[in-house]
């Protein structure tokens, strides 16, 4: 019993420790950041921000345009299979157009940013750590954290979000898609009764949670890159970290979020 | 007046003191050497100096500004001043060679690009590195990298020079190679270098002077000439390349019969 106790208290206290070691990093970012920027702060981090935008958005598009218009199908024909039932398969439109845009295409986009990037900067920044090269920096009079991470936080806060307009609309398209082969109606037409579905309240609650989502794989990513002590071995197991807790700290926040916006919605 | 002066230095890891109330003074324009086997502080030393890591107690000034409890801006401009070469050469494997050593110059000073140029060539043909800036670390020997690494150290004209292990892991020729660029550093430019090393040919081809560390504390520090005629017994067992711990074949096999005796007696 006086074990378990034990084990219990020193897993809350290393928990405590992780949260507290990420607000700090965040703070320190946010400071940083105005270095990032474009003309206020230091070219070579805003040119260097600028290639990982390319790095996280640009080169994942295809693959999140396509996990959109796959998760798009699977919703309008899951949601048709039901609804077609009660004669309501033209719900099927609200129900990919709204889906998406507040929930499906943040979340899916956060995920496979996760697993593309957020194991990118653990990976890299902790083999930074193994070859002294953050030693390096900061004897070269750089401070690691504006030189390292603030590129990287900006350019992901940019990124998400833009990738998740990109997986709303592929997503919706598929949808439209679906309604064509299954009922002939016309994508313009289709088009039409999404807009006239979604709210514009819809569309920023789905961003604004896509920022969340692009701040926490961030910010996990370059933490554990931090985090890695001793040889090449532990990289490898940062990066598995940092996916693991990046998705699971994703999933959390949208629920709290989703929660927020339904009481607030409500009202 | 000394342009390193290290005072009762006392460093900890998790209560084991690996640095033990550790005096050493460096004169402007001298080489010093660090001498001592694995794990008798060196590294740990080195670290203090560059400021990556607090000691318990104790003091380092360099150039008279006292590194341990300085602000900032001063530690800044302090690492400014110190040029310093890792063991691995920690050249930043996302830059190329030239940027690598243009990078403190991009960004701590206010230089034309062409004159940087001019600078990072000098630079790596001081080194014998001229014609290789344009590759990548990645492609470069364990030996070019180790005077690529210094060349980089040397971008901003340092009045410090920190060797971390420059010749371990090289074959003789290359090290022999890099002992005759330090010394020919100090000779035009009356750098000051602190060399850490346990390789004894190098350290009495380079040294002005020898600090000899054993178990966190300095056994002697005196010129090449004083440290060969020591008497101290763990200095003379390092110079005469003498074993510590040799194995007694008597105690294996007693132990080794106690053991196959002990299983008999259970079975």
């Amino acid at each position: 019993m006086a074990n378990l106790l034990e084990i219990a208290g020193r897993e809350t206290l290393s928990q405590l420790d992780y949260v507290g070691r990420l607000h700090i990093q965040l703070w320190a970012t946010l400071r940083g950041m105005r270095m990032a920027l474009p003309l206020v702060g230091n070219r070579y981090r805003w040119r260097a921000a600028v290639r990982q935008m390319l790095e996280i958005g640009v080169d994942a598009l295809p693959m999140v345009a396509l996990l959109a218009v796959c998760s798009g199908f699977i919703l309008a024909m899951q949601g048709a299979s039901e609804l077609k039932r009660f004669g309501a398969l033209h719900y099927v439109i609200d129900l990919v157009a709204v889906g998406f845009t507040r929930e499906l295409g943040p979340l899916l986009t956060a995920i496979a940013v996760s697993g593309r990037s957020g194991s990118a900067f653990a990976a890299e920044i902790g083999t930074m750590r193994v070859t002294e090269e953050i030693d390096a920096l900061k004897v070269m009079a750089f401070e690691p954290v504006e030189f390292v991470i603030a590129p990287k936080f900006l350019a992901s806060l940019v990124a998400v979000p833009c990738l998740s307009i990109v997986s709303n609309f592929f997503g919706i398209l598929a949808g439209g898609l679906f309604m064509f082969f299954s009922t002939r109606l016309s994508l313009p037409l289709y088009f039409r009764y999404v807009l006239s579905s979604i709210e514009l309240r819809d569309v920023s609650a789905g961003l604004l949670k896509s920022l969340a989502f692009a701040v926490i794989i961030a910010q996990v990513g370059c933490l554990e890159g931090f985090r890695v002590r001793g040889g090449p071995e532990a990289v490898g197991r940062s990066t598995t970290t940092a996916v693991v807790r990046s998705t699971f700290l994703v999933i959390v926040a949208d629920a709290v979020f989703t929660t927020i916006f339904y009481f607030v919605g409500k009202t | 007046m000394p342009i390193i002066s290290v005072r009762d230095l006392v460093v900890e890891y998790d209560g084991r003191r690996v640095l033990d109330g550790l005096n050493l003074d460096i004169q402007p324009g001298e080489i010093m050497v660090l001498l001592g086997g694995s794990g008798s502080g060196k590294s740990t030393l080195l670290r203090q100096i560059l400021g990556l890591e607090q000691p318990k107690s104790g003091s380092i000034s360099i150039k008279g500004t006292d590194i341990t409890c300085c602000s900032r801006a001063d530690l800044t401009k302090v690492r400014r001043s110190i040029g310093v070469a890792f063991q691995s050469g920690a050249l930043f494997n996302s830059l190329s060679v030239e940027d690598n050593i243009a990078l403190t110059l991009r960004e701590h000073t206010a230089l034309a690009p062409s004159i940087i140029d001019l600078i990072v060539w000098m630079k790596l043909a001081v080194v014998g590195l001229a014609d290789f800036g344009k590759l990548w670390p990645r492609e470069l020997s364990g030996g070019m990298k180790k005077r690529a690494a210094v060349a980089r150290a040397l971008a901003l004209d340092p009045e410090i020079l920190v060797l971390d292990e420059p010749s371990a892991g090289l074959d003789p020729i290359v090290a022999a190679e890099l002992d005759e660029l330090i010394v020919f550093l100090k000779e035009t430019f009356q750098i000051t270098a602190l060399v850490v090393t346990h390789e004894l040919p190098s350290a009495f081809r380079i040294a002005d002077r020898i600090a000899m560390l054993f178990n966190g504390r300095l056994l002697a520090v005196g010129t090449k000439d004083e440290i060969r005629a020591s008497q101290h017994p763990r200095v003379r067992q390092f110079l005469d390349r003498a074993p510590d711990n040799q194995v007694h074949a008597p105690a294996v096999a007693a132990y080794l019969e106690q053991y196959v005796r002990s299983r008999e007696a259970n079975s």
